[in-house]
């Protein structure tokens, strides 16, 4: 099982902690394009390794934290504020 | 090279029995690809052998290769449930999928190869009266649409499948359902080696081990791609890569509104026949139904988190396997023998994209999330259309990649619940 480490209650297992998706994507200003709305909504990297995205520890603190991970082997490389940039 | 098999038959079957079955040959070309070709179709499940198959025999292309990273029918063709069905509440929805359970029904016989498909009927469990209430909605517009679907009571839904617990006391109480009774299971691997077989005896050269590492690019167009065996051209190139359909997209260089989830799903070991209709709770997650074997087979929930591991979330398994067992309590004694996870092209409204990439030349048939399987025909079918005349079938005219700008969505997954 994966676990996660909650920057404010320590090592849990996965099943605590819900996955928010990808992190890191500005939301775009209000007069962009239909095409632009549509890139901020739905296209993502998806990528195959490390990806960055955030999670909640919905059954503990409920706090917001991003983490990097890797898709394949599940490492999680690092664990950061949801405020602070990709390490 | 030996040549493949002619056709199968009773008679052929018999004639072997009398000469030791000497004379079945491989079903389908070992290929090694040549240089070019009109047409690639980059992966080898079950929507790229089928694309190859209706490309030659829809639209009289031959000269056509399948690349396939690993072995035909390995991916997600060999992982799922073997469910088929209809039961979508959209209209654009109902006829791509109702077309394709039609092209199912006539597969064995279109194919020669017993596909063993068994329209055995597809449950679908009500646990609350918010869950009848959408469930009627759901048959109704079933009905709208011209696909076959009842509302069941809860003595009707305990008639059809005694084993399941229809007690007041259940965990999950069942006061209905509804039934697809066109739906059912047909045999996943036969599926793939179906349209291998078809596909090869047309002319079509499948390449397995061949693994697509980036795309040839001339004046904005795609012209080829190149492999672990080499540089290979086409005038125009297909994906049907599933789970896989980002990675591809990234050597290409556009993105997709895709994201890959792990779909795990298990077998028990095989029992007598106790369970002759798959049934399907939404509320507890399982997918239930037994095999032409006699292992009790179940379908789980997606692990929330991107994935390209091919291995499921133990907290899942276990999800399912106690809402399972609440419905059926007679199977709490059976061991499980396998488990496994296959990697699925999850889209927000959880309905496939088929058509034109950004690229000229590139296609894609992607999307189809935790549902590939029923979409095999439907997916060949229309794909190939695209790929060989360059206009979108009418049947996936609906599934362009621009909905996602235009906000044209097709939203199964808050229409109908559906999970993929």
């Amino acid at each position: 099982m994966m676990h996660l480490a909650c920057p404010w209650c320590g090592v849990r297992d996965e099943p605590e902690f819900v996955c928010g998706g990808t992190t890191h994507i500005a939301r775009p200003a209000p007069d962009a394009s239909d095409h632009e709305w549509g890139e901020y909504l739905f296209f993502r990297d998806n990528p195959k390794g490390l990806h960055h995205e955030r999670w909640r520890h919905a059954y503990g603190c409920g706090q917001w934290f991003n983490v990097a991970r890797d898709t394949v082997t599940h490492e999680v490389f690092s664990v950061y504020g949801i405020g602070e940039s990709a390490p | 090279m030996r040549e493949t098999n002619s056709k199968y038959s009773a008679w052929a079957l018999l004639r072997g029995a009398f000469s030791g079955h000497r004379q079945w040959r491989p079903a389908w070309r070992e290929a090694t690809p040549k240089p070019a070709y009109d047409i690639i179709v980059v992966g080898g499940g079950g929507h790229g052998l089928a694309t190859a198959y209706y490309l030659a025999k829809n639209h009289g292309i031959s000269n056509i290769a399948v690349l396939e990273r690993g072995w035909i029918g390995g991916g997600n063709t060999g992982r799922n449930t073997t469910v088929v069905r209809s039961n979508y509440l959209y209209p654009e929805s109902a006829r791509l999928y109702d077309f394709s359970l039609k092209l199912y029904e006539g597969l064995s016989q279109a194919l020669n190869f017993n596909i063993m498909l068994s329209q055995r009927g597809m449950l679908t469990l009500a646990h609350s009266r918010h869950d009848l209430e959408s469930m009627t909605r759901w048959a109704n517009a079933m009905r709208m649409n011209g696909v076959d679907a009842d509302l069941l009571t809860r003595e009707q839904v305990n008639a059809l499948v005694p084993a399941l617990d229809v007690s007041n006391q259940a965990r999950f109480p069942i006061l209905g359902g509804f039934a697809q009774a066109r739906g059912g299971t047909a045999r996943h691997d036969a599926v793939a080696w179906a349209y291998a077989r078809g596909a090869s005896a047309l002319g079509v050269d499948i390449v397995q081990s061949c693994e697509v590492q980036g795309f040839v690019q001339e004046t904005g167009r795609i012209v080829g791609v190149e492999t672990n065996m080499g540089r290979i051209r086409a005038d125009r190139i297909g994906i049907a890569a599933a789970g896989h359909s980002s990675v591809l997209a990234k050597l290409a260089g556009f993105r997709l509104p895709v994201t890959s989830y792990a779909l795990q799903a298990m077998v028990s070991e095989p029992v007598k026949p106790t369970l002759d209709t798959v049934v399907l709770s939404p509320a507890t997650g399982a997918y239930i139904s037994q095999s032409d074997k006699g292992e009790i087979v179940i379908g789980a929930g997606l692990d929330l988190f991107a994935s390209y591991a091919q291995r499921g979330s133990f907290s899942v398994m276990q999800h399912t396997i106690a809402g399972t067992l609440e419905l059926f309590p007679s199977f709490s004694r059976l061991p499980l023998l396998r488990q496994w996870a296959g990697i699925v092209d999850v889209v927000q409204d959880s309905s496939p994209i088929i058509g034109p990439t950004p690229l000229g030349g590139l296609y894609i048939n992607c999307g189809w999330g935790t549902g590939g399987f029923k979409a095999i025909p439907v997916g060949g079918w229309t794909f190939a259309h695209v790929l060989a005349t360059g206009r979108n079938h009418e049947l996936a005219e609906p599934f362009q990649l621009d909905r996602f700008i235009t906000g044209r969505l097709i939203d199964e997954a808050a229409g109908s619940g559906i999970a993929h």
